[in-house]
């Protein structure tokens, strides 16, 4: 897919709690393609320590408006930057990035998405691909606590919504793989992304249970474009680009000790 | 419009602005943020003899103004990049420059020598200063006779354009610089990155894997400066000038202290398409300052 290098101009801003912001930006031309899991290397302008571009997830993209949403969660000081943006402001994007989620070939295949934190950002967009292809998704959330379950609502539109928080403020007390929905191992594709320890556990009960799974990985990032090597992962193909190859990985690629 | 066409030793340029190894990828992973043939070359990633997997991850960490890397020369080898990449860029219309790297005589000789067949790479640029590989690498850039040895080896068999690239890492880049010249480089490049390091607090860890690694980008820059125009003062031959050049402006003042041409690193990963916009903003630069060609502000400073 051929990639661009845009200036995007946020049209709205939504203050989704103290760390979480959820921008949305259009482009003074139509969008490119975009797929879900892919991503964005966005540049931070203004700030005196930020040097490389930050990658965030494609949350969302609105055809119909010609937006593109990007849910930032503030972890430093790239993505402080990112998150006092306002209104009318410009962000200098490369898109679209890496990889997607691998559709089911099956329309009656019980498929769950597990998210984690921000990690919910690219399984929006892929959910609500599924969700309109006609598939029925299952959505399993996890946070800390309940002000942490980003875009709730939205999620409630398009599927079947189940959460655990870790202080049990919202849905069930524990992690999401403890999660009384997968006790029953009968669903025929997982999707993930979250923390790496969340992921790990997911990719474990999939791989005990024999069931598809990608998870879509996080790593650092130089360029985003497959030019720097940096962001690799250890996989059965020898040290993968995340970047190109990825973000979104079969687990059965990955050498993770799981 | 000033003529921007320069010669680094053997190699007719079109304009002064190359591309840096390992930052550039084969070029084609940037041809959709701007055209390849705008620029005088590019110096595809560090290739050595057989494959190798690299360093574990992390192998990048962020650092004030640049940034340290310890990607240790992952590549699939040059027979892979014969079969494989060398059909795709081989018709690019620009000097497609092969980094070659070792960790033995024996590996630079053979890779140098393989490469030397293909005809539409018009030179090769040694790798004596890699800091990311445990053995050799490095090793062969910061001893005068170890760097001499391995450049006269390869000189033996390699006849088009040898760009030996230097490692800062070293107490007298003068010295290094003289020897390989003496050892029939064609022209020199530098720098390399400096050898740095990063600590995560919170962890108590080394950002990377390797725990020392690479440092690049505009944090280097004033160094990279002072060692081009201590190596255009100790040697004959052409100099690439290299280290955190971000814009115009910073490639000029490389040519300034005296290098023929320039290459762009870690600047690419900020902005793809910045190569295309340096070789503008020094057309631009000579047009305003009233300079009809580019090698008119070679070793121009004054002093
Ligand atoms: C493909 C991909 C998609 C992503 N999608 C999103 C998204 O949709 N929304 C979002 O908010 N974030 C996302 N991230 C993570 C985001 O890129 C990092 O949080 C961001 O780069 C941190 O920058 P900073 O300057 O704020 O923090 P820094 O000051 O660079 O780092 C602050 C802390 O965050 C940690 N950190 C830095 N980079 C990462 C990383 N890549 N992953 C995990 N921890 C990191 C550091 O170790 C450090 O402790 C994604 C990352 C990748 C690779
Ligand atoms: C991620 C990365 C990979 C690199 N790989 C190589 C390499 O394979 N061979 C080499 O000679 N130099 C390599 N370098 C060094 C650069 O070519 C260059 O010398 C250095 O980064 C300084 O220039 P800059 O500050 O403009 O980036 C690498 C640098 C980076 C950042
Ligand atoms: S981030 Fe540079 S290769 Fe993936």
């Amino acid at each position: 897919m051929k990639k661009f290098i845009l200036d995007l101009q946020i049209t709205h801003k939504v203050q989704l709690n103290k760390q979480n912001v959820l921008l949305k930006l259009t482009s003074k031309d139509l969008l490119p393609e975009i797929l879900p899991g892919q991503f964005a290397e966005i540049r931070v302008d203004k700030s005196p320590t930020t040097f490389l571009r930050r990658p965030i997830s494609i949350n969302f993209v609105d055809i119909a408006q010609n937006e593109l949403w990007l849910l930032v969660q503030i972890v430093g000081e790239g993505t402080k930057r990112m998150a006092e943006m306002n209104p009318g402001d410009l962000l200098n994007a490369i898109i679209p990035l890496g990889n997607t989620f691998t559709i089911p070939t099956d329309k009656n295949a019980k498929v769950v998405l597990i998210g984690g934190g921000v990690g919910v950002a690219p399984l929006y967009m892929f959910g609500e691909k599924l969700n309109r292809m006609g598939y029925k998704c299952v959505f399993l959330l996890g946070a800390r606590s309940q002000s942490d379950l980003l875009l709730l609502n939205e999620f409630e539109k398009i599927g079947e919504v189940y959460t655990t928080t870790e202080d049990g403020s919202h849905g069930e007390k524990g992690y999401v793989t403890q999660h009384s929905l997968l006790y029953n191992p009968d669903f025929n594709y997982i999707y993930t992304c979250g923390p790496t320890p969340m992921m790990k556990a997911v990719a474990s009960y999939a791989a005990k249970n024999e069931i598809f799974c990608e998870v879509s990985l996080e790593n650092m990032m130089g360029c985003g474009i497959g030019a720097c090597l940096c962001c690799v992962t250890d996989t059965t193909e020898g040290n993968l680009c995340v970047c190109t190859e990825g973000p979104v990985f079969n687990i059965n690629k990955l050498k993770w000790q799981i | 419009m000033a003529n921007l066409t320069t010669k680094l030793g053997r190699l007719q340029m079109k304009n002064p602005v190359m591309t840096a190894s390992g930052t550039f990828g084969y070029g084609t992973e940037y041809s959709d943020f701007m055209d390849l043939s705008r620029i005088g070359g590019i110096i595809v990633k560090g290739t050595t003899l057989r494959e190798r997997q690299g360093n574990q991850y992390p192998r990048m960490a962020e650092t004030a103004s640049g940034m340290l890397n310890a990607v240790g020369l992952q590549n699939k080898g040059v027979n892979y990049f014969i079969e494989h990449i060398y059909p795709t860029i081989k018709d690019l219309d620009t000097n497609v420059i092969v980094n070659v790297s070792g960790s033995e005589i024996d590996d630079y000789v053979k890779t140098a020598e393989i490469i030397n067949e293909l005809d539409k790479i018009p030179g090769i640029e040694l790798n004596i200063s890699c800091p990311n590989v445990k053995e050799g690498g490095m090793a062969f850039g910061v001893s005068c006779a170890a760097a001499a040895k391995v450049v006269s080896a390869v000189r033996k068999v390699y006849d088009k354009e040898l760009i030996v690239k230097l490692s800062p890492n070293v107490t007298d880049i003068a010295e290094i610089a003289k020897a390989v010249e003496d050892a029939g480089a064609d022209s020199i490049s530098l720098i390399n990155t400096l050898l740095g390091m990063a600590i995560n607090s919170k962890t108590r860890k080394p950002m990377l894997s390797t725990i020392t690694g690479g440092l690049s980008g505009p944090a280097v820059k004033p160094i990279a400066l002072r060692m081009v125009w201590q190596v255009t003062h100790a040697v004959k031959v052409p100099v690439v000038g290299l280290g955190g050049i971000m814009n115009a402006t910073d490639a000029i003042e490389f040519m300034l202290a005296g290098a023929t041409a320039i290459q762009v690193g870690t600047a690419n990963f900020i902005d793809p398409a910045i190569s295309e916009k340096i070789v503008e903003g020094i057309n631009d630069y000579l047009d305003t300052n009233n300079f009809s060609s580019v090698t008119e502000i070679i070793g121009a400073l004054e002093i």
